[in-house]
């Protein structure tokens, strides 16, 4: 039989797709492990409804699952219950030192423009706090562009949801 | 008693399939770097949000959200002629997108009080994901709003945007935007249900693999 923990161990290896430091356990959108009789139901929320690596993490999933013996059942959860606030300690400092600044944390209401031109980001290779906004999008839905005015380093933003 | 579901849903999804497919068409020829990375990732996440509300109409409608974004006829299609128009400069691709994201944080404030849960749910998630493409929206606007090639395809495009709503959200729009709400002689033509030529068009280029193959293909 398949116990709960070690589902838990097997997604801890899958990699995020497109940001490959962090695991997807460790970027917090796996919302649930459900083990009923070898059946193991997973629900998870992608971080932006258009990532484009939806439909390999969702693969993954089944592929660890079926490999544990147990029959996967991989369910998204396309609601606002999840947040960027979810990342753990350890995912945000493994995004901070591949050079991806951590998400600021969620506010009641989504973020505006002048507080992503306006509010503190902190450059994820020397610290400092002399960044501007290049590009509120970059090459996946979850990232911003940014620019260290100290180090002359551009640096990409995990955006808050 | 309010539309089944499947077609506040279908509304949605048609809305951002297309307007996604049209966003999707200034990869590579956006006037900077930054535009064809803002606009191709704008592209992507619009139809990303098509694919969940597809997928939840699918469910109901007993079938999947390729055959709902695809298999269609054009005049099938639940979208709105301002998301048909094939806008080919950018003073007019500009005004679109404000208006639309103005109009479409109207649609969505109202959807997160569906009566439907799952419904409510996505449009909340579909609302935190869109505050950035209204950031974009309202950065261009800013800086556009005073030249005249803007004024003007915002003038002929306004009607179009009150057109995508029902008439109860329309006043919201126009407080919103700061704009009057046109007589509805200049509704005619473009309300939803109602297509423009582009789409058929649109469409034939947009199934055009997927008819290729016979039904039933594995890809």
């Amino acid at each position: 039989m398949v116990a709960a923990e070690q589902v838990w161990a097997a997604l801890d290896e899958i990699p995020d797709p497109e940001i490959p430091v962090i695991s997807v356990v460790d970027l917090g959108v796996i919302r649930s492990v459900d083990v009923r009789e070898g059946h193991v139901r997973i629900e998870f929320t992608p971080t932006f409804l258009g990532c484009p690596a939806l439909e390999t993490m969702k693969a993954a999933m089944e592929a660890k699952v079926a490999a544990l013996g147990a029959e996967p059942e991989v369910r998204v959860i396309a609601d606002d219950s999840w947040s960027t606030d979810k990342i753990t300690p350890a995912g945000r400092e493994k995004l901070r030192q591949a050079g991806f600044a951590p998400p600021a944390p969620r506010e009641a209401s989504a973020p505006k423009l002048v507080q992503l031109q306006a509010n503190v980001f902190r450059c994820p290779y020397c610290g400092s706090t002399e960044t501007r906004l290049e590009n509120i999008f970059g090459p996946t839905p979850c990232r911003s562009l940014r620019y260290c005015e100290s180090c002359r380093q551009p640096f990409e933003q995990f955006k808050t949801i | 008693m309010p539309a089944p579901r499947a077609e506040r849903l279908l509304e949605l999804a048609d809305d951002e399939l297309v307007l996604g497919w049209h966003e999707s068409e200034w990869t590579g020829i956006a006037p900077t770097l930054e535009e064809d990375v803002a606009f191709s990732s704008i592209a992507q996440n619009e139809i990303g949000h098509a694919r969940a509300a597809y997928e939840l109409a699918a469910a109901d409608l007993g079938t999947d959200a390729d055959a709902l974004a695809f298999d269609r006829r054009p005049e099938e299609y639940r979208c709105a002629p301002l998301v048909e128009l094939r806008l080919l400069d950018w003073a007019h691709t500009i005004a679109r997108r404000w208006l639309y994201e103005t109009a479409d944080e109207v649609r969505v404030t109202a959807l997160k009080d569906d009566p439907d849960a799952e419904v409510a749910g996505l449009a909340a998630k579909i609302d935190r994901e869109e505050a950035y493409h209204r950031m974009h929206a309202e950065m261009w606007h800013e800086r556009l709003r005073d030249e005249p090639r803007f004024r003007e395809a915002v003038e002929e495009l306004w009607p179009y945007a009150v057109a995508l709503l029902p008439e109860k959200l329309r006043p919201e729009l126009a407080t919103r935007t700061g704009l009057e709400l046109p007589s509805n002689s200049l509704l005619q033509g473009k309300g939803r249900g109602e297509h423009v030529a582009e789409l058929a068009e649109m469409w034939d280029e947009m199934t055009m693999v997927r008819r290729s193959a016979p039904a039933g293909a594995q890809w």
